[in-house]
């Protein structure tokens, strides 16, 4: 019993290190850059896409491509902000309109690079198997590959609160967040910094898909819309546009899913929505929200 | 005068024709109508809520499967008019309930709780009739097309004298300033949640009700069918497309997408959907009022062209 109990928190916290990752990369494009991305799950799908296809192509070890897909996602999510959200944001009466519109041409988004995903690497489910020897941990016994996958969340999260809590550039996107008319008056360049954090954004999912991909699940051009959901929660959960709480949400999230579906498998995605819900009614600026 | 009877005019020469269709046209050419039809009743319903007060919902595949398995239920044991409305009022029932738990939220809040729900259902019927009933997916009794096709049409002029309705009332007065204002609305006497959620409930029930008559359309249908998440995207770039000023717009946009739809759906799946993804991102950034702003643009321009010659 003790090492069932043991089994299901540590896979809980293991689930919640990638969530917490995920709903990072979202808090920062839906808290600084206004853009309720939508398919933010599909920067993780083809995260995973990538992996895979380095993987199986070229054997690239997917450590190594952590490094090589980190700046090209960075620069995919800079120039999709550049080239459209940007002239959006300028076109756009008001703040309310611009996050109606551009919720919708993110929807448009998923589209395009769900259908590109289908035409590139077509409908069948894709996997690979890496670092799946077993690892025993008090008697719970896990693959390697997800305790390497939360350690990668957990460094990638802190270092990137570092930059955000330490840097200059951190602090400008903490201004922009808070008030970016005040924050361009004091010389902030208000769409550069947009961008960035749209670009970050992207780059977090493409790493989460990454470990994801790692810990052998099903690979499919359809898999992102499930994070998306879960991203929702979890930044709601945890205050939007902020990426403390969006990793204790995080971790929360992922040990309600693991339990529920240890007594209730295919119920979890049914339990996120009920605390979603619950939250909504009760607390809807979020646990750590004020 | 002509002016005055312009519409009324353009709505009996529609009425007319579509009602003379079946006599003239094959069957693939009516069942082609009716799901023409289906889509520009979703559309007019979902603008009825969303269009004006600005809260975008996007549980319309949410409200249509609730009315597709109401009357997969009962169609048995039912006369076809009865379990229609059944499954009208079980989408109106969902509706107020969600719409009584969420509509005092901001705008965006209410967005991703309705993009959630149609999710949830989905999951938790799967997971109903793996665990519970055992069986995934049921045949319905299926009933011949000119019926059904009778039927969207009877829907269609009810769901189009309902809009009309609205917009020329007091009602439709507060709806309205409750989308350009929701503090300002509530201080002149509105009583913004209520109109708001009864609202919703409304255009819910012209969605469940279409469902609920599709489904003896699709003679069989499971949990992935009935909420179809294209269903909660489709009204919504319809009516982008289209404009939500006039009634004509969203007729307009989701007679276009719907015959695309037929057209490209089946042969290119992949590209129709990949067409449809760059159609939404080029018409929100250049065709904010769609195709009724193009339209408004349009006539602008001739009226003041002399003016700006000078």
């Amino acid at each position: 019993m003790m090492v069932k109990i043991l089994d299901v928190l540590i896979g809980g916290l293991l689930m919640g290190g990638i969530y917490a990752l995920i709903a990072a990369g979202f808090s920062l494009q839906y808290g600084v850059a206004r853009v309720l991305n939508v398919s933010h799950g599909e920067f993780i799908m083809l995260g995973a896409f990538a992996t895979w296809s380095l993987y199986t192509l070229w054997g690239v070890n997917p450590l190594i491509s952590l490094i090589l897909c980190a700046p090209i996602f960075f620069i995919i999510g800079f120039i999709i902000h550049r080239t459209y959200y940007k002239r959006l944001r300028i076109s756009s009466e008001s703040l309310a309109v611009f996050e109606g519109n551009s919720m919708l041409a993110s929807f448009g988004l998923l589209f395009i690079i769900q259908n590109i995903a289908l035409i590139v690497w077509g409908a069948p489910v894709k996997g690979y198997s890496y670092l799946a020897y077993p690892v025993s941990f008090f008697g719970a016994v896990f693959s390697a590959n997800r305790i390497v996958t939360l350690f990668a969340s957990v460094i990638l999260g802190f270092i990137f609160y570092l930059f955000l809590a330490r840097t200059r550039l951190g602090k400008a996107i903490r201004a922009a967040a808070q008030d970016p008319d005040a924050a361009e008056l004091m010389g902030v360049s208000i769409n550069q910094v947009l961008a960035l954090c749209f670009g970050f954004g992207s780059m977090m999912a493409g790493l989460g898909g990454l470990l994801i991909s790692m810990t052998s699940v099903m690979i499919t051009p359809f898999m992102g819309l499930e994070y998306t959901l879960i991203a929702i929660i979890v930044v709601v959960l945890g205050g939007l546009g902020n990426i403390k709480g969006s990793f204790i949400g995080g971790f929360i999230l992922g040990l309600v899913g693991t339990i529920v579906s240890y007594i209730q498998p295919g119920l979890s995605l049914v339990a996120y929505y009920l605390i979603f819900l619950l939250l909504l009614s009760v607390r809807p600026t979020g646990i750590l929200g004020k | 005068m002509t002016r005055r009877y312009f519409w009324p005019g353009i709505l009996v020469l529609l009425l007319i024709l579509l009602a003379g269709f079946p006599r003239y046209a094959s069957a693939y050419k009516v069942i082609f109508l009716t799901n023409v039809l289906m889509y520009v009743i979703i559309t007019l319903s979902w603008v009825i809520f969303s269009g004006a007060t600005g809260y975008i919902s996007l549980a319309p595949a949410a409200f249509f499967g609730v009315g597709v398995y109401a009357s997969a239920i009962l169609s048995k044991s039912l006369f076809l008019p009865v379990f229609i409305a059944i499954g009208g009022l079980a989408s109106f029932c969902l509706a107020f309930l969600v719409g009584a738990l969420t509509l005092r939220l901001r705008g965006m809040y209410f967005t991703m709780f309705t993009f959630g729900l149609v999710e949830l259902i989905r999951h938790f019927t799967q997971w109903w009739e793996v665990n519970v009933t055992g069986t995934v997916g049921r045949l319905v009794l299926a009933l011949d097309h000119t019926t059904i096709y009778y039927a969207m049409v009877i829907i269609f002029l009810l769901v189009l004298l309902t809009s009309y309705g609205i917009r020329r009332s007091k009602f439709g007065l507060a709806l309205q300033s409750i989308g350009e204002c929701e503090e300002a609305a509530a201080h002149t006497g509105v009583n913004v949640t209520r109109v708001k959620v009864f609202t919703f409930a409304l255009s819910a029930f012209f969605i469940g009700v279409v469902g609920a008559t599709m489904t003896m359309r699709w003679q069989y249908i499971d949990p992935p069918t009935a909420f179809d998440i294209r269903l909660s995207f489709m009204p919504v770039l319809m009516a982008i497309f289209g404009g939500m000023g006039h009634l004509y717009g969203p007729i307009v946009g989701a007679s276009i997408f719907s015959v695309l739809d037929e057209i490209l759906a089946t042969k290119f799946p992949y590209y129709y959907m990949l067409l449809f993804g760059v159609t939404m991102f080029v018409v929100i950034l250049f065709m904010p009022h769609g195709v009724e702003g193009v339209i408004q643009k349009w006539r602008q321009r001739e009226k003041g062209g002399p003016s700006e010659k000078t």
